[in-house]
C-alpha cells in the first residue's frame, strides 16, 4: 500500500529476521527467512500446510529456539530474550483462546494476572474492553455459552490487554460468518491505527488484501514479499488466490 | 429428484439446529450448503446420511425415506464426515480395505473410480493413516468414501483448514466425480467455493437464507453497491458510516464495500463527501455483489425482519 511504501523510512522495525533457520534432524523446516515487518504494520504470513509458517512463528514468539540465524522481536533478541518477548507481544489462535468454563470477566482477570497487570489495571481494562465491544450485559455469561464469533473478538481483546508491541493472530477468523469476519478485520484495523503491529495467518486468500504487506513460504523459504497489490502485478494476477496458486505449489511429500 | 427434505427439523436441548427445512436436489447436481461454523449443516448431514432421527418432517434420499428406508439408504450413500473419521492405525491401504469389505465388494473392483485420486497416495499406501498429512487424510477419506460406488455422495466441510492450493485440487477432483454421475452434496464455510457448486443454498442459524444457482444469487442483489478505497482504511470505514445514506459498510479486502440506500447513488457524490473530509486520495466505483454481500444483506434483512 501506498501508505507502507511513504512511511517506511519514518516507521521503527519491530521484527527482524536474518537467515532464519529451523531444523529438525535432516528436515529444514524454515530455510533461511530474512524480512522485517514496521510499526503498526499489518502483515500477512501466507503459506500452503506444511510451508513452515507455524514452526517460523514459533520463533518469533520465543517458543521455539532458531537453528540458526538472527531474529528480533520487538527489540529482543529470540535466542536470548525469549521470555521477555512473551511479555511483549499478544498471540491468539482458534486453538488457543479463552477458558470456556471461566466468565468473561474471569478471563479478563486471569490473562490480566498472567501479564502482570495490576487489580486496579484490571479493572480498568475489563470494563473499557466490554464497552468497546458493547458486552457489558454479558460480562458474568461463561464464554461457552458465547456465539463463535463474540468468543473470537473478545479473544483478540483479551490478547491486547497487556499493550503488546507486536500481536500474532494465527488463523484468527475460521468458520465465522462474514459479517463477523469484517467486524473481527475492522479490529485489526483500529489496533493497526493504534500503532500496533498485526503479523497475521489466514487461509482466506481474500483476507490477504487487507493486509500492508504479505508474504508466501514455499518449503520453508519466503518465495515473495509485497504488497498485495505489489504481487498481483508482479504475478500479472487480479486475485492474491491466483498468485498463491501460482507460488505455492504443495511440497512432493504433501 | 435425488433429496427431497420437506419441513426438516432438529433441535438439541434448547438450541434449533435445524428449522423446518425444505429443498430439494437432482440427480448429477454438485449442490452446496454454504454457511459459518454451528449453522446446522452437520446437523442437517447426519439427518440425510440416517446417523440421526429428525425431530419432525420428512427427506427422502435417492427415493428411500431417510427414517424408514436406513439400511438400504446407507448401502447406496457416500459420506464423508468434517472430522477425519478413518482408523488411525489402520494403514492408507488397510483402511480403505476395510470400508471396501464391509461394503462387500473389494477395492479391485471399484478402482476406477479412485483411481485418480488414490495414485497420488498410493507411495505412502503402508503408511498408518495417523501418520498423514492434512491433505493425504482427506484424499483417503474420500477414497473410502467412494470404493462402494455411492450414487450419491455427501461431503461435510471437506476444505475447512486446508490451504487455498490443496482446496483447488480438491474441487477439480469432485468436478470430475460429478463427470462420472455421482450426485455430490458438500457444505462448506468459504463463500468463494458457491461459483464451482451447481446451485447453493446459503444456511444460517440453522435456516435456508436463500437457495438458487450462484449467478442468480448474486443478481438478485437489489441496492447499488461501491467499492471505496483510501490509503487511509481504517478511518475511510468510520467516515462512509457517517455518510447520511449509507446502508452498509463493510470492509472488503483492499477495498470497502459500501452499499447506499437510494438506488441513483452516484460515486461523483461520495467522493466529494469523502474528499471534504481530508480523503483526497479516495477511489469509488461501482462494483456488482459477489456471494458474500450476497449473504450478509440476506443476513442484515433477516435480523432487521427479527427485530423489527
Amino acid at each position: 500500500m501506498a501508505l507502507a511504501e511513504q512511511t517506511d523510512h519514518v516507521r521503527p522495525t519491530v521484527i527482524t529476521t536474518e537467515r532464519l533457520t529451523k531444523r529438525f534432524a535432516d528436515f529444514i523446516a524454515v530455510d533461511a527467512i530474512s524480512f522485517t515487518v514496521q510499526k503498526g504494520e499489518i502483515f500477512g504470513f501466507l503459506g500452503a500446510n506444511g510451508a513452515g509458517k507455524t514452526t517460523a512463528m514459533k520463533m518469533l514468539t520465543g517458543l521455539l529456539s532458531p537453528s540458526s540465524g538472527e531474529a528480533t522481536v520487538a527489540g529482543f533478541d529470540v535466542y536470548k530474550q525469549a521470555e521477555r518477548i512473551k511479555q511483549n507481544i499478544g498471540y491468539m489462535s482458534q486453538r488457543f483462546s479463552l477458558y470456556e468454563d471461566l466468565t468473561i470477566a474471569e478471563n479478563i482477570r486471569f490473562y490480566g494476572g498472567i501479564y502482570g497487570l495490576n487489580r486496579l489495571a484490571i479493572a480498568e481494562k475489563t470494563d473499557a474492553l466490554l464497552k468497546r465491544l458493547q458486552l457489558e450485559h454479558a460480562r458474568n455469561a461463561l464464554i461457552s455459552s458465547l456465539p463463535l464469533g463474540w468468543k473470537q473478538k473478545l479473544a483478540f481483546s483479551v490478547s491486547l490487554l497487556h499493550d503488546p508491541a507486536i500481536i500474532f493472530l494465527d488463523e484468527p477468523t475460521g468458520g465465522v460468518d462474514p459479517i463477523t469476519r469484517r467486524q473481527f478485520w475492522e479490529l485489526i484495523y483500529e489496533a493497526s491505527a493504534n500503532g500496533v503491529t498485526v503479523f497475521v495467518t489466514t487461509h482466506y486468500m481474500d483476507e490477504a488484501e487487507y493486509c500492508d504487506r504479505v508474504s508466501i513460504m514455499v518449503n520453508g523459504r519466503i518465495e515473495a514479499l509485497d504488497s498485495p497489490r505489489g504481487l498481483k502485478e508482479r504475478f500479472q494476477a487480479t486475485t492474491m488466490d491466483e498468485v498463491f496458486v501460482t507460488l505455492a505449489r504443495p511440497t512432493a511429500a504433501a | 429428484m435425488a433429496i427431497t427434505a420437506d419441513n426438516l427439523s432438529k433441535h438439541f436441548g434448547t438450541v434449533e439446529a435445524v428449522k423446518s427445512l425444505s429443498f430439494h436436489i437432482e440427480p448429477g447436481e454438485l449442490f452446496g450448503f454454504i454457511g459459518p461454523d454451528g449453522t446446522g449443516k452437520t446437523t442437517l448431514f447426519r439427518m440425510l446420511t440416517t446417523l440421526i432421527l429428525p425431530d419432525s418432517g420428512s427427506a427422502s434420499v435417492l427415493g428411500l425415506d431417510v427414517v424408514r428406508d436406513y439400511k438400504q439408504l446407507r448401502n447406496r450413500l457416500g459420506y464423508m464426515p468434517g472430522r477425519f473419521s478413518l482408523y488411525q492405525d489402520l494403514s492408507v491401504e488397510e483402511n480403505l480395505r476395510f470400508f471396501a469389505t464391509i461394503f462387500n465388494t473389494t477395492i479391485e473392483e471399484n478402482y476406477h473410480l479412485i483411481r485418480d485420486i488414490y495414485v497420488q497416495i498410493e507411495p505412502f499406501k503402508k503408511r498408518r493413516a495417523g501418520q498423514l498429512s492434512g491433505g493425504m487424510k482427506q484424499k483417503l477419506a474420500l477414497c473410502c468414501a467412494l470404493i462402494h460406488k455411492p450414487d450419491l455422495l455427501f461431503l461435510d466441510e471437506p476444505t475447512t483448514g486446508v490451504d487455498a492450493v490443496s482446496r483447488k485440487e480438491f474441487w477439480e477432483m469432485l468436478k470430475s466425480l460429478k463427470a462420472q454421475g455421482i450426485t455430490i452434496v458438500v457444505s462448506t464455510p468459504y463463500m468463494d467455493e458457491a461459483s464451482l457448486c451447481d446451485r447453493v443454498a446459503l444456511i444460517q442459524k440453522g435456516e435456508i437464507l436463500n437457495i438458487n444457482t450462484p449467478g442468480d444469487i448474486v443478481a438478485g442483489y437489489e441496492k447499488p453497491l461501491f467499492a471505496v478505497k483510501s490509503s487511509r482504511m481504517y478511518e475511510l470505514i468510520g467516515a462512509l458510516r457517517s455518510f447520511p445514506f449509507a446502508q452498509s459498510v463493510y470492509p472488503f479486502g483492499e477495498f470497502v464495500h459500501y452499499t447506499d440506500s437510494r438506488q441513483e447513488a452516484q460515486s461523483e457524490e461520495l467522493l466529494a463527501y469523502l474528499a471534504a473530509q481530508g480523503f483526497t486520495d479516495a477511489e469509488a466505483k461501482r462494483i456488482s455483489a459477489n456471494i458474500e454481500d450476497s449473504f450478509m444483506a440476506l443476513m442484515e434483512s433477516r435480523t432487521s425482519q427479527e427485530n423489527s
